[in-house]
């Protein structure tokens, strides 16, 4: 699909962890399934790696949606690091939407290694609905300091 | 009041503790700080009346490192916080003797000067009477009254309940002070649309000056580096460098101290520039009840802390609130 210029590109951040969701994201890239260019991956050791202040700084640097991919609940090779990051996403998303920020904008996906597939599906599910919730323009200036 | 004196000068007197911590008279009388009492002389400077909002419990934290015993006065909400500085391993329980103290409501100077009265010199009636109805203000401008039911902070119109969790001896009586549900302001802006709540906020939190007090005020807030300490020096220790932690701090704070916030309002109390701090605190408190079950900071000092715990069957962080 050819994009036009004009047309609004978000910028989106997807924390991986290492073991399952950045694999798979691999395993999207070899089985040549595409997801937008606009999501950029950062590889992190383990879902609950995600420090909550991660997602705030990504959205305050201008980020429209933040995703955070880890592996199965039950899978996690730190064996229970997802579990902390779920109970952690859930109050931070929660804190976000009660700051403005649409629920829309946060999400946590599972994604094993072998779901190149899920991986994609969900990628180009996500841009699409941050195409339609357009920029976000709140938190960046949470204090109009600007 | 003046049985507290008394039984602070017992206890002094038979060596039981080696000091008091509790409130004396600061500059004007309706703000009463902090203190410590070493001798029974000093405690003729001891005052435990309505403005007596200050929560004790952080000093303990200090007072736990001195020889000896520390007596210290606790109203129902600090002994929250001093459980769970108990359960996070910072005070020492057996470093404190605890008289738990009744409460009637506290008041809050700047409610009152929004009634309009100005000048204010002295008043009468904050003392913990068996009424508690009247005050009565004098002024530049001449004498005024006030209720004093519609002047007290606004944490004490939601009050947890007027129940002591942790005490050595209770003296002096309590009253219930709770007229509104503790998360009807919470509830009121999950209904606003995005982006009212981010007007919201944004008003409130463009006021801060960041002069660090509902940092330092809070019990839950007792890091011994905190990550908004910056290796300057002198005043520049205040300022961020980093404009990340400058845009977020109320944010940032308010999650640090989620599951252990013991919502003792002192934040919001004295913030001089009025920032409902609370807010943020609060809606944590809601969320971890509504999502993990009920959930009260410092009462059980064997519960398992929210954030450090987890269950199989937790939601999704995506799910919709049911
Ligand atoms: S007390 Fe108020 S003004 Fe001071 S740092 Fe906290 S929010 Fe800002
Ligand atoms: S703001 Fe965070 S790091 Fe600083 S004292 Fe409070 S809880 Fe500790
Ligand atoms: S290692 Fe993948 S979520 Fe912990």
């Amino acid at each position: 699909m050819p994009l036009n210029e004009n047309e609004f590109r978000p910028k989106i951040v997807a924390f991986c962890c290492n073991w399952c969701s950045y694999a798979g994201a691999d395993l999207a890239g070899s089985s040549r399934l595409s997801y937008p260019a606009d999501v950029k991956i950062i590889k992190v050791p383990c879902s609950c790696r995600v420090n909550p202040m991660f997602i705030l700084r990504a959205f305050e640097k201008g980020a429209d949606g933040v995703i955070l991919c880890g592996c199965h609940p039950g899978d996690c090779h730190y064996s229970t690091g997802n579990y902390y990051a779920r109970r952690r996403m859930t109050l931070l998303f929660s804190m976000l939407e009660y700051l403005g920020i649409e629920k829309g904008r946060t999400r946590v996906e599972w994604v094993s290694a072998a779901e190149g597939v899920k991986f994609s599906q969900t990628m180009n599910e996500f841009v699409e609905t941050i195409r339609s919730l357009g920029k976000n323009v709140r938190l960046g200036d949470l204090r109009c300091k600007n | 009041m003046q049985e507290l004196v008394t039984r602070a000068k017992e206890l002094l007197k038979d060596g039981t503790v080696t000091r008091v911590l509790g409130w004396k008279n600061g500059d004007l009388s309706y703000n009463p700080e902090p203190a410590f009492f070493e001798t029974e002389e000093a405690l003729s400077d001891f005052v435990y009346n309505g403005f007596c909002g200050a929560n004790l419990s952080k000093y303990m934290i200090e007072a736990s490192k001195k020889e000896g015993k520390t007596l210290v006065f606790l109203k129902p909400c600090d002994s929250y916080s001093f459980n769970q500085l108990l359960k996070e391993h910072r005070v020492d329980r057996e470093k404190a003797y605890i008289i738990g103290v009744g409460c009637k409501g506290k008041l809050d100077i700047e409610a009152i000067k929004k009634q309009g009265i100005k000048g204010i010199e002295t008043i009468k009636g904050a003392e913990m009477t068996d009424a508690c109805d009247t005050l009565e203000i004098s002024t530049i401008y001449g004498d005024k009254t006030v209720s004093y039911d519609d002047v007290m902070l606004s944490r004490c119109y939601s009050c947890k309940g007027k129940e002591h969790v942790i005490f050595d001896e209770q003296m002096l009586e309590s009253r219930d002070t709770a007229t509104k549900g503790r998360f009807d302001e919470v509830e009121a802006i999950e209904k606003m649309s995005p982006e009212e709540k981010f007007e919201f906020f944004r008003k409130e939190l463009s006021k801060c000056i960041r002069c660090n007090a509902c940092r330092n005020v809070c019990p839950a807030c007792s890091c011994r580096k905190c990550v908004f300490d910056s290796n300057k020096f002198d005043s520049a220790q205040k300022a961020n460098v980093d404009t990340f932690q400058e845009n977020m701090f109320h944010i940032i704070r308010a999650f640090h101290v989620a599951g252990r916030c013991t919502d003792c309002g002192e934040c919001s109390r004295v913030c001089p520039q009025g920032i409902p701090l609370h807010l943020f605190n609060r809606k944590f408190i809601k969320d971890i009840n509504e999502f993990y079950g009920d959930y009260v900071a410092g009462e059980d000092i064997d519960a398992e802390a929210p954030l450090t715990h987890f269950e199989f069957t937790d939601r999704e962080p995506n799910e919709e609130r049911g």
